[in-house]
């Protein structure tokens, strides 16, 4: 009996080092680090208006190649970075063929300062200015990987390759779910360009600068490349259902979706008894949406019944609206009781201003955290004690009269047993 | 017997004095040096950067960026979050800063008092904004919102400007410090574990200070959450029953009278 036992229990300890070796298989722990080397790429707007003569003094080239000089030796060891221009080499007067005008002038990777920095020298302000088509270039030139990506846009004009629209080229990239962000400087800018660069960021959850001094852009630039660097969690993409019986089953953890205006999304959580039930949602607005919106995320279970939920509501600009709820299954008496299903339902109120596109569908982001459960409060006060004075003289008073009482009755029983 | 009874009323005195000194003990946040203070702010609830109460964390950014920072609350704590929004180029009039709170969970905190928002003067340098919560709880029922111990985010945003003052520098610079509210917001209940975002996957015997490591939040106070086990009820509480044992024997000594009867004769 005993010897079976142990058979069983060397071939349970077997299967899990296998399972273990299965979920972390050794190549991955090598591979680890290059793996998840935040990837930034540079992207570097040398059309024809960077000649202009208006920052501190010298051109608005010059300016972006001592930045550039600056950040490159600043540029942490882990960081991959690359160099990506726009409108460098095509000076006609083709529309079409100065559209096209992007190329790689420093492939995203580990990095080597005197290339980059010679590579760098050689940029001479050109042709045309085709964001779009740039950022397309730019988000395959950071494919691969699970780090942290960053396109860091530097231009002086608006996109002059319409109707391809920059700001739609941004919410798609950011639509594929690389988790991809991008940062925009605009230098010396114009109201329509500030909106233009603006939305790109808005769109990917980035921020725009305005930059008018060479000091400010190296700052910003190192600032960003800083950041890239920062280790930071990479949530899982789901899709959530429309119902509750066909949503994904989820797990403790991050997770993001995209979720359309007026639609709904369902995800499902396994919950045991005594265990407790934590999400958070945050629905990103990365596009122009009406100034009033909300969100509301519901507990429910698979019959319907509404559990608990989380609502928020807001007003004026915002990035994100978030809600968040807890669930503590009570303890159950049958040690084998089923985990019950609880069904997480998400909703936003943001409406989409005149003329937004609705897809794809916001972005969304949902923490799960499956936990032991409270210990439950069995009276107002921390283990009911009491506090303060009346506490006091209510206990002062009580004692005293406990006392007296003893007393009094003390006295009558010797007087009884002095009569008897 | 009088030696007993002039005792007994000094210990009394001792108490009375001693209880509130015990109650109102309010050691808050230890003001600590501010070398290390982060220099730099998150631009999203993952990214947020995390602070400790009592630094000054501060941060540079553009105009029209969202800040995020994160800092941990513990039961009995009322935290105050104060933001000094400054502004290099003279904003537009009608330029509004906001800072929000939020919990673990991503629920929006109410302030108890404190400008949330403020409107710069046309031409001001600085704003400075400030929120109040309410105290943490180291318990509150699932339906409720009221705040519990964890992480708590704080995003500094401009909440609606003039479309030229998009994107220019600003500098911000943000305290967090808290007032312990002691047991007077004692409540009985603890959370598993507190209300920190990732807590389920972050194994627990892992440095959470290894570099390259991401979490959610690696937030965790300088001396560990509280248990929640003391609050200064235990002292109120266990004062009241030596205090009332003492007025027991007291009442008991009244019907007895001073001591024994000089009639008895020695020896009966």
């Amino acid at each position: 009996m005993i010897r079976r036992q142990r058979l069983a229990a060397g071939l349970g300890a077997l299967l899990a080092a296998l399972a273990a070796g299965l979920a972390f298989p050794a190549a991955a722990v090598a591979d680890e680090t290059t793996a998840l080397a935040p990837k930034v790429d540079l992207v570097i707007d040398v059309s024809g208006s960077m000649r202009a003569k208006d920052m501190d003094g010298q051109s608005r080239m010059s300016a972006a190649k001592q930045a550039f000089n600056e950040v490159l030796d600043a540029t942490p060891e882990e960081v991959q970075l690359g160099i990506r221009t726009l409108g460098a080499t095509y000076p006609g007067d083709d529309r079409k063929t100065g559209c096209k005008d992007t190329a790689q002038l420093y492939p995203v990777g580990p990095l080597n300062r005197a290339e980059a920095k010679a590579a760098v020298a050689t940029l001479t302000p050109t042709g045309w200015t085709p964001i779009g088509p740039a950022l397309l270039k730019a988000a395959d030139d950071l494919e691969g990987g699970e780090g942290s990506k960053r396109i860091v846009l530097i231009s002086d004009g608006e996109d002059t390759c319409a109707p391809l629209d920059p700001c739609e080229v941004a919410r798609e990239i950011a639509a594929k779910g690389i988790g991809l962000t991008i940062d925009t400087l605009g230098l010396v800018p114009n109201a329509k360009m500030r909106l233009q660069l603006s939305c790109i960021a808005e769109a990917t959850g980035g921020t725009y600068t305005s930059v008018e001094h060479t000091d400010e852009l190296t700052d910003r630039v190192n600032q960003l490349v800083d950041r890239a660097a920062d280790p930071v969690v990479t949530p899982v993409a789901v899709e959530g259902a429309s119902e509750c019986a066909k949503a994904p089953a989820l797990k403790s953890g991050l997770y993001t979706d995209r979720e359309e205006f007026g639609q709904e999304r369902w995800y499902r959580v396994d919950v045991k008894p005594g265990q407790e039930l934590r999400a958070a949602v945050s629905v990103a607005a990365d596009r122009a949406v009406s100034p009033d919106y909300g969100v509301l995320l519901r507990a429910v279970t698979v019959h319907g019944r509404e559990i608990v939920r989380g609502e928020a509501a807001g007003t004026g600009r915002t990035d994100v609206i978030s809600t968040g709820l807890r669930y503590p299954k009570a303890e159950s008496d049958d040690e084998d009781a089923p985990a019950e299903t609880v069904c997480l339902q998400v909703t936003h109120s943001f409406a989409g201003a005149a003329g937004v596109k609705a897809t794809p569908g916001l972005p969304l982001e949902l923490t799960v955290d499956v936990v032991d459960g409270p210990s439950d409060a069995g009276d107002v006060a921390s283990f009911g004690l009491g506090r303060g004075w009346w506490l006091l003289g209510a206990l002062i008073v009580a004692g005293f009269l406990g006392g007296l009482v003893w007393g009094w009755l003390s006295r009558w029983r010797v007087a009884v047993w002095r009569t008897n | 017997m009088r030696i007993t009874r002039v005792l007994s009323m000094a210990l009394i005195a001792l108490g009375l004095a001693a209880g509130p000194a015990a109650a109102d003990s309010s050691p808050s946040a230890s003001p600590s040096g501010d070398s290390g203070a982060p220099t730099e702010a998150g631009t999203s609830f993952r990214t947020a950067t995390e602070i400790e109460q009592g630094q000054t964390a501060t941060a540079s950014g553009s105009t029209g960026d969202y800040l995020y920072w994160s800092f941990p609350a513990d039961t009995g704590q009322r935290p105050t979050v104060k933001a000094t929004v400054k502004l290099p180029k003279a904003p537009s009039a009608g330029q509004k800063w906001q800072i929000d709170v939020y919990d673990g969970l991503r629920r929006r905190q109410a302030c108890q008092y404190g400008a949330q928002t403020r409107t710069a003067a046309a031409g001001a340098s600085s704003v400075e904004l400030s929120c109040t919560l309410r105290t943490v709880r180291s318990w509150s029922e699932p339906w409720a919102d009221d705040p519990l111990p964890g992480t708590y985010y704080l995003r500094l945003t401009v909440l609606n400007l003039a479309q030229d003052d998009l994107g220019l520098p600003v500098g911000a610079e943000v305290r967090v410090d808290s007032k312990d509210i002691g047991g007077k917001a004692a409540v009985d209940g603890s959370l598993a574990k507190p209300l920190v975002p990732g807590i389920a996957v972050t194994d627990p015997g892992e440095d959470d200070d290894k570099p390259g490591k991401a979490v959610l939040s690696a937030i965790d106070p300088d001396d560990g959450w509280s248990s929640g086990w003391w609050t200064d009820r235990w002292v109120w509480t266990g004062l009241g029953g030596v205090l009332a044992a003492l007025a027991g024997i007291g009442g008991y000594a009244l019907t007895r009278g001073s001591g024994r009867p000089s009639r008895v004769p020695p020896g009966a």
